[in-house]
């Protein structure tokens, strides 16, 4: 039975985030033939970004622009989306498992006294409806989990869910919703961006990251130029942040970024559980760490023991030449 | 001020997982409090030492939770709360859970709630913000420094590495999130003054609700183990011939050059 699929978009620095897109792609499999349909908030026009999520797999999009909505908050943004939900009554809502989507999804939920099943990466379909897979225990185990009444409400980790490719040619029908925000009781003051520009780790296909052994802002340097060459980001564990090599806002893990690349070497670091748990996923992980019996080997795919001071530049170099060779 | 903490009791996730008859071993598996919820424990302490009240730390679960509540109180909180499921309520979820708690808290006029960021077994991180929601107070997320002035507060979050600073009001509900605080370690007089502090059972009946209003909305239909990873391959040589193998190995290997 066909279904109606309501995607809640999100975009960064006035980008959509490819999240975003493997949203819609997830939207489309629970819809069954229904209707797909997205929205995105914020402020100004937002019509380009609704086309985009047009080209991008929906059917349609539904804009709500209000200067309220500039910036995240819980409740402009609520009640933003429950403006949509109550226009759309969808079967099912989906949204990236980001900052504002863990956010804002357990309190829509709650206000629309639905289930929610956050942090899906797979979905697949079983006797009575979808199941979802997400990893649970620091990523040790997964759970597979049901709704059981009520709308399907999910959140999906970003780089699990293939998007659609993007076709410009597909259009569908733009709409504007207008929404009186009101009593937003958190204010925001002042945001301090550390975030560095370039590729967003969430999204990297390959992470090149550093641990305490870079023993300093400078031992990012070869890893960056690794990264560079590789066309992905840096990353780093906490001990690297918590020492003051790099910005919290490389940090992976539990409490850092949660990423799934194609590829991930762990340049120096030691492999702890909290780390893990923001990286286990990986595709392919390489580990190079000068003790061999260090944890971070019990996960990887390929394992160098040796000093990353040596090993990281001969690798870009390596590398280098096998693009100049091919 | 009434200070409250949400406090979960969790798996160490830091241990060896096992899976038997579709449920997570928990012989010989250690518990401890959610790490998170340690932080917000830590900062319930210290919102009192400034601004005086009481903290009360409140856990939905079972019998097994009064360790770690024992230990919240020997940390330096007053009292604690188990809310206990277990002879009343067979399945829930986070909807059940957040059910719980708002019946709890209809009943108490808490001016402050602390929860943890994330709990490191399921999860969800759902918990604090449908609450939040439910009781029709503002709540604020992975917080890494919080100052109460009067009724205003004023909050640094952590968003995905930036720091945002907020002013809100009380009453309010914050997550915690790792770099709030340092969490102290019971102390032995603490542990010993625990034991005296009041430890509060009560059951689904106590409270003002139905079994069909905090019927799961969501079901584990399995847990499973991730598939047994092969060992990993070790490159062995001088870094020359291992970064060779190594660059080789990932092109033709596993594909991602
Ligand atoms: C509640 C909580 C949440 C946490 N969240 C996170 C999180 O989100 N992310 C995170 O990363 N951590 C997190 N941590 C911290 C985590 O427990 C570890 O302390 C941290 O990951 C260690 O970082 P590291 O591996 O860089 O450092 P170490 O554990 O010190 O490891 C350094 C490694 O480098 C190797 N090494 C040293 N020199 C060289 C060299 N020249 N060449 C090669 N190898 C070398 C050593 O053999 C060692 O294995 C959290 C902890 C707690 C309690
Ligand atoms: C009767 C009943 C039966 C259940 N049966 C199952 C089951 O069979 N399988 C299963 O996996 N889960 C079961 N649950 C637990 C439920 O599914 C969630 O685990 C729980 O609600 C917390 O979700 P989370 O781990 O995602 O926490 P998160 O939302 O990630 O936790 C965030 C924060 O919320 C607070 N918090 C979370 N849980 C509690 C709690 N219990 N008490 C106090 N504060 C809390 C903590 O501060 C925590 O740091 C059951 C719950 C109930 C009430």
């Amino acid at each position: 039975m066909s279904k109606n699929i309501l995607v809640i978009a999100e975009a960064k620095e006035g980008e959509l985030r490819n999240v975003s897109f493997e949203a819609i792609a997830l939207g489309k499999t629970l819809s069954e033939g229904g209707e797909v349909v997205a929205t995105i908030c914020g402020e100004g026009d937002l019509n380009s970004m609704a086309e985009e999520l047009i080209n991008y797999g929906a059917d349609r999009a539904v804009t709500v622009a209000n200067a309220e909505l500039k910036t995240y908050t819980p409740e402009g943004f609520t009640q933003a989306y429950k403006a949509v939900i109550d226009q759309e009554s969808p079967d099912g809502i989906v949204m990236g498992h980001t900052s504002i989507g863990k956010d804002v999804t357990p309190k829509l939920a709650s206000q629309l006294e639905t289930g929610l099943i956050s942090d899906v990466t797979e979905v697949e379909e079983g006797d009575d409806g979808f199941v979802f897979t997400r990893p649970i225990y620091s990523g040790k185990a997964f759970e597979k989990k049901v709704v059981t009444e009520g709308v399907t409400f999910v959140t999906i980790r970003p780089n699990n869910i293939a998007a659609l490719e993007k076709d410009d040619s597909r259009s569908g029908d733009v709409s504007s919703l207008d929404v009186d925000v009101q009593n937003i009781r958190t204010i925001i003051k002042e945001v301090i961006r550390k975030t560095s520009e370039g590729v967003d780790l969430s999204e990297a296909k390959v992470i090149v990251a550093g641990g305490r052994a870079v023993k300093g802002p400078e031992g990012f340097e070869p890893l960056q130029e690794l990264a560079d060459e590789l066309g992905g980001a840096v990353g780093a564990s906490r001990a690297a942040c918590d020492a003051g090599y790099c910005d919290y806002s490389l940090q992976i893990g539990q409490t850092g970024k949660v990423v799934t690349p194609d590829l991930y070497i762990a340049c120096g670091i030691s492999g702890a559980i909290q780390h893990l748990a923001g990286m286990s996923n990986s595709k392919v992980i390489v580990a190079i760490n000068k003790d061999p019996e260090s944890n971070i080997f019990s996960i990887a795919d390929y394992g160098l023991v040796g000093d990353i001071f040596e090993i990281v530049p001969k690798l870009t170099e390596e590398i280098r030449n096998m693009k100049v060779n091919a | 001020m009434n200070i409250y903490v949400l406090l979960k009791r969790t798996f160490d996730t830091e241990e060896k997982i096992s899976i038997s008859n579709g449920k997570i071993e928990d012989e010989g598996a250690e518990y401890i409090i959610n790490p998170y919820d340690e932080y917000a424990v830590e900062e319930a302490i210290n919102l009192k030492d400034a601004h005086g009240g009481e903290v009360t730390v409140v856990t939905v679960g079972d019998e097994e939770a009064e360790k770690q509540l024992r230990t919240a109180l020997a940390m330096g909180a007053d009292k604690s709360v188990l809310i206990n499921t277990e002879d009343d309520l067979e399945e829930g979820d986070q909807y059940t859970t957040v059910r719980i708690l708002e019946a709890y808290f209809k009943e108490n006029e808490p001016d402050i709630i602390l929860a943890g960021n994330v709990a490191i077994d399921e999860a969800s991180g759902q918990v604090g913000p449908r609450l939040a929601e439910r009781l029709d107070i503002p709540f604020v997320t992975t917080i890494t420094d919080i100052s109460i002035d009067g009724e205003t507060v004023n909050i640094e979050r952590d968003v995905e590495g930036d720091v945002e600073k907020v002013e809100t009001t009380l009453p309010l509900l914050v997550t915690c999130q790792q770099g709030l605080n340092e969490p102290r370690y019971p102390s032995l007089p603490g542990i010993m003054k625990a034991k005296k502090k009041p430890l509060e059972e009560i059951e689904i009946d106590d409270l003002d609700l139905e079994e069909d209003d905090v019927e799961a909305k969501t079901k584990t239909l399995e847990i499973f183990l991730p598939p047994e990873k092969q060992a990993g391959k070790i490159i062995e040589g001088e870094p020359d011939e291992q970064v060779k193998e190594l660059v080789s190995l990932l092109k033709n290997e596993s594909k991602v050059l």
